[in-house]
């Protein structure tokens, strides 16, 4: 398999949400500013490329009989230092996603694919395969975030686009767009709208 | 696999992991201080409404001076801000605990601007209990003790785009120029129930009542004798 088709596979054709329907938890938890989806899939991409890295460097001698807990130390391990450097250079923002970054441990996104992948690949293979699930799961968080600011709460990246009434203006916000089940009605469509343009993934 | 090398893979990973993690989180420590410290400072200029965005906090914070005040007796205490911090913490008795906080600092760290005439102006934490969180804030009281100069919260985990509207510019706007206190000093500031009226209510914020609770009852604990009362007293009588 090329880079090209390891890196732009799970966007659309095997994408971790829409396909896979993993790591939905963070999908509804961030979305509700762009901002914080932006710096959320970096953090994902980082930990999932770098995991999958490192598994895939000591996947010959791990043994069997602990490979889960090995993949979750070095995930832990990672996520807690991408923590730490959020809260060196992106302080306001780390703030304001408090504990999800931390939760990206208990993504399954990542470990989904250090145990499907880099337990049985070499480490460039698996560290591809890490940006490129990273990348189809930032595309789906970047949809859900979109609609969410801009329809929850009028602005885009925390500029204002639709004025709202209590600043003045004429928009009245969608309060459903606000709380995280908005979240799942969003990811239900984008899912319709992939299966519909690509029959293959729909589930038998 | 032999259960040796299990045992040996385990420990170097462990072993690995927790150096890279400690190294890492000692590594950026100082930039993470100075970044709470900063935000701490912002959040307080920002309260006493001397911050605009792009000024130099450090700079700025200069006016500002941290006292240590001992709530029980209203006085302060001659600890040196700059060295305190101390977690002791009272009880408070079921019958003030209006706010359903439980316990309180034995000594609060305020802020004090002044100027050639005494106090302009005191900034004054406030702790409040919200829905979902405990909820951070600073109370700016002008120099008569009663007319706010500035509120809001930097710190709270309320549901956002209704709860965590308390941090909105807008809302915290309203609390410029309201009294806290009635004409015989009970505090009587509080977040209305719609559209607010008056020089002692501001409006509620919709699909938030939980929260509006807890800013109003916060208000009445820490403006109360047994919050900052005694203090405000003070200071008002002129005895400090």
């Amino acid at each position: 398999m090329n880079v090209k088709e390891l890196l732009f596979k799970p966007v659309f054709k095997d994408n971790p949400i829409a396909l896979q329907v993993l790591g939905v938890c963070s999908a509804l938890a961030v979305t509700v500013q762009l901002q914080n989806v932006v710096i959320m899939c970096a953090a994902v991409t980082m930990v999932c490329a770098f995991s999958n890295l490192f598994v895939s460097l000591i996947r010959n001698h791990v043994p069997s009989s602990i490979r889960i807990i090995v993949q979750m130390t070095v995930i832990a391990s990672l996520v807690i230092i991408t923590d730490q450097f959020l809260k060196a250079y992106v302080y306001e923002i780390s703030k304001s996603m408090a504990v999800y970054v931390a939760l990206i441990i208990t993504n399954c996104i990542v470990m989904g694919r250090t145990e499907a992948v880099a337990m049985k690949n070499g480490p460039l293979y698996s560290f591809v395969d890490g940006i490129g699930n990273g990348i189809g799961y930032s595309i789906i968080l970047l949809i859900v975030g979109f609609f969410r600011e801009l329809f929850g709460s009028g602005k885009l990246f925390g500029i204002t686009i639709f004025q709202t009434i209590s600043d003045g203006g004429w928009y009245q916000p969608n309060g459903l767009m606000i709380l995280p089940p908005s979240a799942f009605i969003i990811i239900a469509c984008i899912i319709w709208v992939i299966r519909t343009k690509d029959p293959t993934q729909i589930g038998k | 696999m032999s259960n040796s090398k299990t045992v040996i893979v385990a420990a170097v990973l462990c072993i690995v992991c927790s150096i890279l993690v400690s190294s890492v989180a000692v590594g950026l420590k100082p930039i993470q201080m100075k970044n709470k410290d900063l935000d701490m400072k912002k959040n307080i200029l920002m309260a006493a409404g001397l911050y605009q965005e792009g000024d130099d906090i450090d700079q700025k914070f200069q006016s500002i001076q941290p006292k240590i005040v001992d709530l029980s007796n209203g006085q302060y205490s001659d600890i040196d801000p700059s060295s305190y911090d101390s977690t002791d913490v009272v009880d408070i008795p079921k019958s003030e605990d209006v706010a359903g906080l439980g316990t309180r600092p034995k000594l609060a760290k305020i802020y004090v601007v002044e100027n050639s005439d005494g106090i302009e102006q005191v900034i004054l934490p406030v702790v409040s209990k919200g829905l979902w969180s405990t909820m951070y804030g600073f109370l700016a009281l002008s120099s008569d003790m009663n007319t706010v100069k500035g509120f809001g919260y930097y710190s709270q985990g309320e549901t956002p785009g209704l709860g965590a509207e308390v941090e909105n510019p807008k809302w915290k706007s309203q609390w410029i120029g309201k009294k806290v206190f009635n004409d015989s000093y009970q505090p009587v500031m509080k977040v209305a129930k719609g559209t607010g009226s008056g020089e002692h209510e501001v409006d509620g914020l919709s699909g938030a009542t939980i929260t509006c609770t807890g800013v109003t009852t916060s208000m009445q604990y820490w403006l109360g004798n047994h919050g900052y009362g005694k203090y405000l007293a003070a200071v008002r009588g002129g005895t400090l």
